[in-house]
C-alpha cells in the first residue's frame, strides 16, 4: 500500500511541476496567430499546389491577411478557386474583390507524330527534363514537345495527359485550375498560361520554334516560320514577330482569326470555335 | 614494386581497342565544312568572317569571345558558304561557320616540315610568350572537356603549380587516338610537355600511362631517360584513370578537394598528350589548332580505324571510310564507350575535343531493363569520388536539391562508372546529371545575390 501511494504521490507531483511549468510557458510565450488566418485558410481549396506562388494555402493566407491590412490584395490570387473564391475572402477581410480573368493552360506545340517526322530514337530517362538535357529529342525540333509527360505528371488535378496519337499535351479546360504547375514543369517552356476568352475561345501559336524558317520547316511541317504575315493582316497589333517567333498578345487579340486563315504552316491555332459550314465539308 | 592506380573506386570495363595497331590515316578532305564557335568550355567564339569571304588551311574565323574562350581557325581552304547554325555533338543548332572546300592553300606563317624544334634550342621562348602564342592558336584540352589551355596554364593566386602531368591513360574502352599520337609523335608530345612546364613556371613532369600500352611507356620512357626532370608512370588499368582527379591520385598521390578546388589547388596542371602536342605545334611550328587525332571503331564497323581528321568534317564521312554503318540500328558516340555522347546526326562535324567516333551495333546500342533496386551498394564501390550514386539518384529524381547539394554532387565527374556496374541498369547517371545541373543553377544563382 505504502509502495502504491509512493508511486502516486510522486507521478502526481511530476504531473503538477510539469503543468505549472506548461502554464506558465505557454502563456509567457504564447505566440499570437491573427484569427483572420485561419478562416481565410478555411475558404482556400487546400490543395497546396503552390500555383499562388506561395509555398501552400496557409502561406497565401497570410499574405492576403498581411495584405489586407496593407491596404490592398493586388497580385494576391488563388488560381485554382477564382474570382469565387477570392470574393469570399474579401468578404472575410472585409475588401473589395479584385476582378482577374481566369486562366488556362495552352500547349503551345503541334508537331504530332504525323507532322513532325522522328528522326532518331532515344531510350534513355523517360523524362522530359533528361530527354532536354541529352539532345534535340526525337525529332529535329530543339524546341517542341518531348512527350514525356512532365507536365502530366505535375498536374495536381488531372488536367493534362498525353494524347499517344498525337505524341502531345492535351489540357481538359474543364479540370485545368491555371495553376501553373505545368508551365514550371515543362523543361522546353512550351505551355503558357492564357486567358480563358469569351466563350473558351482562344487563339495562339502553337509553336516555340526559334530557327531560322527553313530549318524550322524542315524539322516540322507545322512549324512557324516567322514570315510575318500573321503581324501584317492583324488590326488590332496584338501579333508581334521576334526571333523567327510570332507571338500573339492575348489582351490585344479581339479572337477576328483572320491571321489563322493567314499562316501557311497552319502554326496558328484556334479552340472552341463554331465550326464553319465550309470547313466542315473539307 | 606494386604499380600505381587511384586509390577510391573505378570499374574494368572490356578493352575493345580494335585499332591500336593500325598506323594513323590522313582522312579525306570534307567537301564542306563546319565550325561550331563553341567547340570548348566558356564563352562561344565570335565570327569574323562573312558569307563570300576567302580562307585558307589555318586562318582564324572566330576570335575568342572573352578569356575563357578559344578562336577558332578554318581546316580548310575555300568560300564561306554562310554563317549560320548546324546541328552539333549537344544535338542542338548552334552558331557555327559553313564553308565550301576548295583545293588545299594553307597560311604561309605555318611551318610544315617535319623537323623536330627543341626547347633548349628556342631560349628567346618565355613562359609568357609561350602562353600567348597557346592562347592565339585557340588551343583547348584535347581528352574531350575542351577547356582553353591558356587558362589552365595560368593558374589563379591563391594555388601554386609545382608540376605538370600530362594524361596518356586513355581508360575509355575503343578510343585508340592518344594511344597512336605517343607511338608516332612521342619526341614532339615531350617537347610539348618541356613547354607546358617553362609555361607553368614548373621543373617537374609527369607522364602517366596504363600498363595496357607497354610500348607507349617504353617509347617515352627512352625518350626521356636523360631527363631527371621528367618521369614516365606506370598505371595499372582501371577506369576513370584519365579523369584529371584520378591521375593526380595515381602519380603524385595527393587528393584534389571538393568543387571549386581544382587539380592545381594541390600542384598538378594536368594535360593530355594531345594538348602537349596541339601546343607544340601551336608554339614552333606555327600552327594553330585545326585538325586532330581521332579514332573511328565499333564491333560491327567493317574497316575501323586511326584518322588525321581536319576539323569540321562531318561523322557521316569518316564512317562511309571505315565501310559506313552496318545494317540495323546504331547509336554513334562522340567519344568512347563510357563518356561519349550520342549524336543525333551524321552531319555533326568532328571539333577540338572529339577523340573517337564509336558505333555501337545491336544489344551495345539498346539499354536494358530497368530492374528495381536491389541495395547492393556496387555503385558506392565503384564510385570514384566516394559518392553514393543510389542516393544522389533518388534525390534528384524527387527533387530534393538542398540534400543533393548537402551530399556533393557537384563532386560528381559523370564517369559513369555506377551506372555501369548496376546490376539492375537503373539510369543513375542520367538522373546524378540532372540534379547535378539544378544544384549548380541553384549555387550560381546564390553567388550572383
Amino acid at each position: 500500500m505504502n509502495y502504491m501511494m509512493m508511486a502516486v504521490m510522486v507521478l502526481g507531483g511530476v504531473a503538477l511541476v510539469a503543468a505549472v511549468v506548461l502554464y506558465t510557458v505557454s502563456r509567457k510565450f504564447a505566440v499570437e496567430e491573427d484569427p483572420r488566418i485561419g478562416r481565410v485558410a478555411a475558404c482556400l481549396p487546400g490543395a497546396n499546389c503552390g500555383g499562388c506562388g506561395y509555398a501552400g494555402c496557409a502561406a497565401l493566407a497570410e499574405a492576403l491577411v498581411k495584405g489586407a491590412d496593407a491596404g490592398s490584395l493586388d497580385g494576391l490570387q488563388c488560381p485554382v478557386g477564382g474570382a469565387g473564391v477570392m470574393a469570399q475572402i474579401a468578404a472575410e477581410l472585409g475588401m473589395e474583390a479584385v476582378a482577374s480573368e481566369p486562366m488556362v493552360a495552352v500547349v503551345r506545340c503541334g508537331g504530332t507524330c504525323e507532322l513532325r517526322p522522328r528522326t532518331t530514337q532515344y531510350d534513355g530517362l523517360q523524362t522530359c527534363a533528361a530527354v532536354h538535357a541529352t539532345c534535340s529529342g526525337e525529332t529535329a525540333c530543339g524546341y517542341g514537345c518531348l512527350g514525356c509527360g512532365d507536365c502530366s505528371t505535375s498536374c495536381q488535378f488531372g488536367g493534362l495527359r498525353i494524347n499517344p496519337e498525337t505524341g502531345l499535351p492535351e489540357v481538359d479546360e474543364t479540370l485545368c485550375t491555371g495553376c501553373g504547375s505545368c508551365v514550371k514543369a515543362c523543361p522546353r517552356h512550351i505551355i503558357e498560361l492564357r486567358k480563358r476568352g469569351p466563350k473558351n475561345r482562344r487563339v495562339y501559336v502553337g509553336c516555340m520554334n526559334r530557327d531560322k524558317g527553313a530549318a524550322a520547316r524542315k524539322a516540322c511541317t507545322a512549324a512557324c516560320i516567322g514570315c510575318g504575315k500573321c503581324e501584317k493582316v492583324c488590326k488590332f497589333e496584338a501579333i508581334t514577330i521576334s526571333g523567327n517567333l510570332s507571338y500573339i498578345d492575348y489582351n490585344k487579340c479581339r479572337l477576328c482569326t483572320k491571321c489563322v486563315a493567314e499562316c501557311p504552316t497552319g502554326a496558328i491555332m484556334k479552340v472552341n470555335f463554331p465550326v464553319k459550314q465550309k470547313e466542315a465539308e473539307v | 614494386m606494386k604499380i600505381r592506380t587511384f586509390s577510391r573506386g573505378g570499374v574494368h570495363p572490356d578493352e575493345c581497342k580494335l585499332t591500336a595497331e593500325q598506323a594513323t590515316v590522313v582522312a579525306d578532305l570534307p567537301n564542306q565544312a563546319v565550325f561550331p564557335l563553341s567547340q570548348h568550355i566558356g564563352a562561344p567564339a565570335k565570327p569574323l568572317v562573312k558569307k563570300g569571304d576567302k580562307v585558307k588551311v589555318g586562318t582564324m574565323i572566330a576570335e575568342a569571345g572573352g578569356y575563357v574562350s578559344a578562336p577558332v581557325y578554318s581546316s580548310v581552304s575555300g568560300t564561306v558558304w554562310k554563317v549560320d547554325s548546324a546541328i552539333d555533338a549537344t544535338g542542338y543548332l548552334k552558331p557555327a561557320i559553313i564553308i565550301n572546300v576548295e583545293g588545299d592553300e594553307w597560311e604561309e606563317s605555318i611551318d610544315r616540315t617535319d623537323t623536330l624544334e627543341t626547347v633548349g634550342a628556342h631560349p628567346e621562348l618565355t613562359p609568357e610568350e609561350i602562353v600567348a602564342r597557346v592562347q592565339r592558336a585557340g588551343v583547348t584540352g584535347m581528352g574531350g572537356a575542351g577547356f582553353p589551355t591558356h587558362v589552365k596554364l595560368c593558374p589563379p593566386p591563391t594555388a601554386k603549380a609545382e608540376c605538370v602531368i600530362l594524361n596518356g591513360v586513355e581508360c575509355e574502352p575503343y578510343i585508340t587516338s592518344d594511344y597512336r599520337l605517343m607511338m608516332e609523335h612521342a619526341a614532339e608530345i615531350v617537347e610539348g610537355l618541356r613547354l607546358l612546364m617553362k609555361a607553368a613556371k614548373v621543373d617537374k613532369g609527369y607522364i602517366g600511362i596504363e600498363d595496357n600500352k607497354p610500348q607507349a611507356i617504353a617509347l617515352l620512357s627512352e625518350l626521356t631517360m636523360a631527363d631527371d626532370h621528367i618521369e614516365v608512370v606506370a598505371l595499372a588499368k582501371k577506369y576513370p584513370q584519365g579523369g584529371e582527379k584520378q591521375l593526380v591520385d595515381a602519380v603524385i598521390r595527393r587528393q584534389v578537394p571538393a568543387p571549386p578546388a581544382i587539380p592545381v589547388h594541390v600542384g598538378a596542371i594536368v594535360q593530355n598528350v594531345g594538348t602537349a602536342y596541339a601546343v607544340y605545334q601551336a608554339v614552333m611550328k606555327n600552327k594553330p589548332l585545326f585538325e586532330r587525332y581521332t579514332t573511328v571503331t565499333g564491333k560491327q564497323i567493317a574497316h575501323p580505324g586511326n584518322f588525321l581528321v581536319r576539323m569540321g568534317t562531318p561523322f557521316g564521312q569518316l564512317i562511309e571510310k571505315c565501310g559506313g554503318l552496318p545494317e540495323g540500328s546504331h547509336k554513334v558516340l562522340a567519344g568512347g564507350l563510357m563518356m561519349g555522347k550520342a549524336v543525333v546526326s551524321l552531319d555533326v562535324p568532328v571539333c577540338k575535343g572529339t577523340n573517337s567516333i564509336t558505333v555501337l551495333s545491336g544489344d551495345d546500342a539498346r539499354r536494358k531493363a530497368v530492374q528495381p533496386c536491389i541495395r547492393c551498394g556496387k555503385c558506392v564501390d565503384a564510385c570514384p569520388m566516394g559518392l553514393e550514386p543510389y542516393l544522389l539518384a533518388t534525390l534528384s529524381a524527387n527533387g530534393l536539391y538542398e540534400r543533393a547539394e548537402q551530399e556533393c554532387i557537384v563532386s560528381c565527374i559523370s564517369c559513369g562508372s555506377c551506372q555501369f556496374t548496376c546490376p539492375s541498369h537503373r539510369p543513375i547517371l542520367d538522373n546524378i546529371l540532372l540534379g547535378k545541373a539544378k544544384v549548380m543553377e541553384i549555387i550560381k544563382s546564390r553567388i550572383k545575390k
